[in-house]
C-alpha cells in the first residue's frame, strides 16, 4: 500500500466542490483513502484519523490545499492524480444566455470544436498571420485566398514542413480529405484513387472524369497554384505526394498542375518515381486531364470510356474566331493546350484579336465579386455581348459544378445561351462535375443541351469540338 | 504516426476564417464548422503583425512571460515608511498614477491629490501655495510603476507615507503600494480638506505601525488564497473588494485583540477603520498584481500588457518584450454610474494604477465573479458573465487560481495579448472608479472603460521593430 501527501499552499477550492473531487478520487480503482480539502483544523484531524503522514502537512493552514491518497499501486495514485485534475478543471462553458462573444481568429475558432484544419479565406494580405496561428495551434491549413506574397508562402510551408503540418494554398481552391470537400469542391464516391493538386480545377475535372468511369477518390490534397513555382519548390506537393504514399487505401497517385517550372517538375518526377506507390504525372502545358485520367484508368485495368456528352443538333453557324470565357485557369490552360494546334494563336487577353480564352477567375476580373464559379455576372454579361460580336462564330465555356459553386448555373445560362445561339453563334460548354454534386450533374447538362449547347463531361472534348465547329466552318 | 498521415485517417475538423461561402459548403456536406467572425486587424498594425508572426519568438516568448506573471505568490509582509524602501524615493519625491506626467498637464484631481500631499507633508503652507511650487517644480514627480509600486486613482504616495510591502514568496520580487483611505473625500480622488490630510496623519501615526506589528504577529498573509477566495464571493478584485477585505480582517484579528504594541482605542480604531472601508484591499491587491507584472516584465519579444496606467490627461501601456517603454494615449471618459448630482460633467478622465488588477485577471476581467456590482454593466448578471467571456479572447490562458462560478470555476481570462488586441479590436475591458474633475472634489461615482486601441497598436509596432 502506497501513501501519499501533497500540499499545495495557496490554491484554493470551495469545500463543495472539494468533497466532489474527493468522491471522485475515492472512486478510481485500486484507491482506498482520499481526501483532497482545503488544510482547515478539522480536515488536519480527519487526515490524521485516516492514518496518513502527518510531517508532510507541518506548518500548513486553511488557505493552502490538501491531498492525501492511498492506494495499491503507483499507476493507481496517478489515474487519482489525473481524476483530480479532471474534477478541479472545468470542461463545459455553460450555454442559456451565457455564451461567449462569437471567436474572432482561427486560433479561437479551432479551439472550439477541436478542429485540426483551419480554411482560410480572408484577403490575401492578411491570410499569413491567421495561417501562422492555425500551424502554431497544431492545424494543417487550406489558403483559398490568393494574393499571398511568395515570401509569406515560402515561410509558412517551410514552418509547415517542420512540424509534419501541410499548407494547403496560398490560391488553393480544392482539396478533399476522406469524401469531405474544402473549397470547391465535387461529391466523390469513396475509391482507390487520391490526388495532389496546384490547381483547383485540376483536381476537380480529374474527379469527374474518374467519377464518370465509375472510379472514386480518397483524397485530393490541394498545394496551391505556385507550389511549382521555381521559390517554393513544390514544397507541399512532395510533402502531400509523401503521405499518400504511405496511405494504405491510396493504390494510385495523380499530381496535378499548372505548367510547372522545369527545374521543379524534374525534381517532382524523381519523387514520384521512388514512390511506391504508382504515380501519373498530369501537368498542364505537357498533356491533358483527360490524357492523365486515361492512363488512371489504364493503371487501374479499366477501359477507357467515351465521357458523357449532350450534343446540340448540327446547324449553321456563323464564321468567327472561338470567344473562351473559362472559370477555372486549368480548364483554360487545358483547352488552349488542345485547340492551339488547330487553330493557331490564342489570345487570353479581352483586348487580343482573334481567338481568345479568357480566365474569368483571374484576379483582373474579380475585383470586387465572388469568383465566377460563383457570381456568373460577369461571364453572363460576355457571352450575351457575343451574340451582337461578328468576329465571333464560337463560344467555348465550362461550367463548374460542385460544394461551394453556384446552386444552379444553368438557370442563369441557358436563356442567354439559347439568345446566342439564336444570333448564328454555336456554344460548347465544359460541364465539369460529378454525378452526386448538389446542383445535379445531368439535370445542368440537360438545360444547357435544350437551350442549343453541346455539352461535354471532358473539357478536353469540348476544346476538340469547339475546334472542329470553328475550322470545318471555316474551311467549308 | 505521422501527424499529417493521421490526418489523412478520419473526416477531418473544420475551423474557418474568411468568406461565409466556404463554411456554409461544408456543412451542406453534413460536417459541422467552426466559424471565426474574422476582421481586419488595426490599421497599420500588418507588417508588425506579419513580423510578429514569422517564427515561433513571440508564442514562445508569451508562454514564458505569463508563466512567470502566474508563478508569483504575493504575500503581504509588512508595513514600511515610504521613503525606508522605496527606491529612488528623496524626501521631495511624490509617485504618481499612470505614465510620466508634468504638473501643467495634470488632470484636476492629480493635481488636488499633489497638493494634498504637500500639505501632509508639511512642504506647503495653503493649497495655492502648493500649487505654486509644485509649478515651479519643486518637487520631482515620477510613476508609481517607475519605483516597483502602485497606488489606486491619483497614486500619489508621498515619502512618509505608510505603504504595504508585498513580497514574493515564491521569488524575489517585492512591490508596494499606498494603504487605502476609504472612499468619498480622499486625497487618491484628489480632495486635500482638513479632514483627508488629518486621516492620513492617522494613517502613518496609527494604522501603519499597528498592521506592521500585527504582521509582526500573524507573519505574511497570502494574498492570491484570500482573492481566490473572494472571487468566489462577489468580487472582482478592482471595484468590488467588500469580501476579500472581510476575509482579510479574520486573518488579523487574532492578532489585532491579542495586542498589537497598541492601545485598545487605537486597535478598535484600525478594525472600524478597515471594516468601515469595502476598497480597503483594492491597494494590496493591485500590489499583488503588481508583483506578477514585474516578474513578467522583459522577455523579448513578448506581446504580454504589463502594465495598464492611467494619470488622468494619459493612458499608457507596456509590454513584457519592451521593457520600460510607455504606449501612450489620451486617457478616455468613463462610462459611468455617478453619486448623489453628480453627472458625466463633473468626471476628470480615466486615472489610477488599478488596472494593474485586469493585467492579471481580475476587475473587468472577472466581471463574472461579481454579480453585486452588475450595475455597471447594464444590470444583468448575464451580461456581466459576457464580459468575462470576450476577454478569452484576448488572454493567453486561464487563472489557475481565480475562478468564475458561474463558468463552472472556470479560471479568470489573464496574461493579456496585445498582437491578438490589435488583431480582434477586443479592447482590455476595466471596472473603474471615477473622479470629479475639479480639484478637491473626490470621486463622482464608478464605470466602466475600455483600454485605447492607440496604445496597442504602438506597442506591437514597437514590439515588430526590436523582433525584425
Amino acid at each position: 500500500m502506497i501513501s501519499r501527501v501533497e500540499v499545495h499552499r495557496g490554491r484554493y477550492h470551495d469545500s463543495v466542490r472539494l468533497m466532489q473531487a474527493s468522491k471522485a478520487l475515492q472512486e478510481v480503482p485500486g484507491v482506498t483513502d482520499a481526501l483532497v480539502a482545503m488544510a482547515t483544523e478539522l480536515n488536519l484531524s480527519l487526515l490524521a484519523d485516516m492514518e496518513f503522514d502527518m510531517d508532510e502537512v507541518a506548518g500548513i493552514g486553511p488557505n493552502d490545499l490538501l491531498l492525501a491518497i492511498r492506494a495499491e499501486t503507483e499507476e493507481a495514485i496517478e489515474a487519482a492524480h489525473r481524476a483530480l485534475d479532471e474534477a478541479l478543471t472545468p470542461k463545459v462553458v455553460p450555454s442559456g444566455g451565457l455564451d461567449g462573444p462569437d471567436p474572432k481568429t482561427i486560433g479561437t475558432a479551432a479551439r472550439l470544436n477541436g478542429a485540426n484544419v483551419a480554411l482560410l479565406s480572408v484577403p490575401g494580405e492578411h491570410a499569413f498571420v491567421e495561417a501562422m496561428e492555425a500551424l502554431q495551434d497544431g492545424l494543417h491549413v487550406m489558403i483559398f485566398s490568393d494574393n499571398v506574397p511568395i515570401e509569406q508562402e515560402i515561410t509558412l510551408k517551410e514552418y509547415g514542413v517542420s512540424r509534419d503540418l501541410l499548407v494547403m494554398g496560398p490560391d488553393c481552391g480544392t482539396t478533399i480529405v476522406n469524401g469531405l470537400g474544402l473549397g470547391f469542391a465535387n461529391a466523390v464516391q469513396p475509391g482507390p484513387v487520391s490526388m495532389v493538386g496546384a490547381s483547383g480545377t485540376g483536381i476537380q475535372e480529374m474527379c469527374a472524369l474518374l467519377d464518370d468511369a465509375g472510379v472514386g477518390v480518397k483524397h485530393a490534397l490541394g498545394t496551391g497554384s505556385h507550389d511549382l513555382s521555381e521559390d517554393v519548390g513544390a514544397s507541399s506537393t512532395l510533402q502531400a505526394l509523401e503521405a499518400l504514399d504511405a496511405d494504405p487505401e491510396t493504390e494510385l497517385i495523380v499530381v496535378i498542375s499548372k505548367p510547372p517550372a522545369a527545374a521543379v517538375a524534374d525534381k517532382v518526377r524523381r519523387v514520384a518515381s521512388e514512390c511506391a506507390t504508382p504515380v501519373v504525372i498530369t501537368f498542364m502545358g505537357e498533356t491533358t486531364l483527360e490524357e492523365g485520367a486515361g492512363e488512371v484508368l489504364d493503371a487501374l485495368g479499366k477501359p477507357r470510356p467515351d465521357y458523357g456528352s449532350w450534343e446540340a443538333p448540327e446547324r449553321e453557324h456563323r464564321p468567327g474566331s472561338v470567344r473562351g470565357l473559362f472559370s477555372g485557369g486549368t480548364l483554360r490552360s487545358e483547352a488552349r493546350h488542345v485547340a492551339m494546334p488547330f487553330l493557331g494563336p490564342i489570345g487570353t487577353r479581352e483586348e487580343d484579336e482573334g481567338h481568345t480564352f479568357i480566365d474569368y477567375g483571374d484576379d483582373e476580373y474579380t475585383q470586387g465579386r465572388a469568383h465566377p464559379m460563383i457570381d456568373q455576372t460577369v461571364r453572363v454579361e460576355r457571352l450575351a455581348a457575343t451574340a451582337h460580336d461578328e468576329t465571333v462564330g464560337v463560344v467555348l465555356m465550362d461550367v463548374v459544378l460542385g460544394y461551394g459553386s453556384n446552386a444552379n448555373p444553368a438557370a442563369e445560362l441557358a436563356p442567354i445561351v439559347r439568345r446566342v445561339v439564336d444570333s448564328g453563334v454555336a456554344v460548347v460548354v465544359s460541364l465539369c462535375g460529378t454525378r452526386g454534386d448538389p446542383q445535379g450533374r445531368d439535370a445542368q447538362a440537360t438545360a444547357l443541351n435544350e437551350a442549343g449547347a453541346s455539352v461535354y463531361l471532358s473539357n478536353a472534348a469540348a476544346a476538340r469540338e469547339a475546334v472542329r465547329l470553328a475550322t470545318t466552318r471555316s474551311s467549308s | 504516426m505521422s501527424d499529417l498521415s493521421q490526418f489523412l485517417d478520419n473526416e477531418p475538423v473544420v475551423a474557418t476564417a474568411g468568406t461565409d461561402m466556404l463554411a456554409v459548403s461544408i456543412e451542406q456536406q453534413g460536417s459541422a464548422v467552426s466559424r471565426a467572425d474574422w476582421r481586419p486587424p488595426a490599421a497599420g498594425t500588418e507588417d508588425a503583425l506579419n513580423v510578429l508572426f514569422s517564427d515561433d519568438r513571440m508564442r514562445d516568448a508569451n508562454e514564458v512571460a505569463v508563466g512567470r506573471m502566474l508563478a508569483v505568490r504575493p504575500h503581504l509582509a509588512d508595513v514600511k515608511v515610504a521613503r525606508d524602501v522605496i527606491t529612488g524615493m528623496t524626501d521631495r519625491t511624490f509617485l504618481h498614477a499612470g505614465p510620466p506626467l508634468e504638473w501643467d498637464r495634470a488632470s484636476g484631481p492629480m493635481k488636488g491629490a499633489i497638493i494634498g500631499a504637500m500639505l501632509y507633508e508639511g512642504l506647503a503652507d495653503d493649497p495655492d501655495d502648493a500649487a505654486a511650487r509644485a509649478a515651479r517644480g519643486e518637487i520631482e514627480l515620477s510613476p508609481c510603476h517607475h519605483h516597483d509600486a502602485v497606488g489606486p486613482m491619483a497614486g500619489v504616495t508621498s515619502p512618509s507615507m505608510p505603504v504595504a510591502v508585498v513580497e514574493d514568496a515564491a521569488g524575489d520580487g517585492v512591490s508596494y503600494s499606498t494603504l487605502n483611505e476609504g472612499l468619498g473625500k480622499v486625497l487618491r480622488y484628489g480632495a486635500f480638506a482638513p479632514e483627508v490630510i488629518d486621516r492620513l496623519r492617522w494613517m502613518d501615526a496609527v494604522l501603519g505601525p499597528v498592521l506592521k506589528a500585527v504582521l509582526a504577529s500573524t507573519g505574511p498573509i497570502d494574498l492570491q488564497s484570500l482573492i481566490a477566495q473572494a472571487l468566489q464571493m462577489g468580487d472582482d478584485g478592482h471595484n468590488r473588494n467588500r469580501a476579500v477585505t472581510s476575509l482579510f480582517l479574520r486573518e488579523i484579528a487574532g492578532a489585532l485583540i491579542d495586542g498589537a504594541d497598541a492601545s485598545v482605542e487605537n486597535r478598535r480604531a484600525v478594525f472600524d477603520f478597515i471594516n468601515g472601508n469595502d476598497h480597503f484591499m483594492l491597494n494590496l491587491v493591485m500590489a499583488a498584481g503588481k508583483l506578477g507584472s514585474m516578474a513578467a516584465s522583459g522577455v523579448p519579444s513578448s506581446s504580454l500588457v504589463t502594465v495598464m496606467a492611467r494619470n488622468g490627461t494619459d493612458f499608457g501601456v507596456r509590454l513584457s518584450g519592451t521593457g520600460d517603454r510607455w504606449f501612450i494615449a489620451p486617457a478616455p471618459p468613463v462610462d459611468g454610474l455617478y453619486l448623489g448630482s453628480f453627472t458625466e460633467e463633473d468626471a476628470s478622465p480615466d486615472i489610477g494604477d488599478s488596472t494593474i488588477t485586469e493585467t492579471v485577471g481580475l476587475g473587468g476581467f472577472a466581471m463574472g465573479a461579481a454579480p453585486a456590482i452588475v450595475g455597471f454593466v447594464g444590470g444583468t448578471a448575464a451580461g456581466a458573465v459576457r464580459r468575462t467571456l470576450a476577454m478569452y479572447e484576448i488572454t493567453m490562458t486561464e487563472h489557475p487560481m481565480y475562478q468564475v462560478p458561474m463558468l463552472e470555476f472556470r479560471g479568470t481570462p489573464v496574461g493579456i495579448d496585445a498582437s491578438r488586441i490589435v488583431r480582434t479590436g477586443v479592447l482590455p475591458q476595466i471596472n473603474t472608479g471615477v473622479a470629479g474633475k475639479v480639484p478637491g472634489t473626490g470621486m463622482v461615482g464608478a464605470g466602466l472603460v475600455e483600454a485605447p486601441m492607440e496604445c496597442f497598436t504602438q506597442g506591437i509596432t514597437a514590439l515588430a521593430e526590436v523582433s525584425r
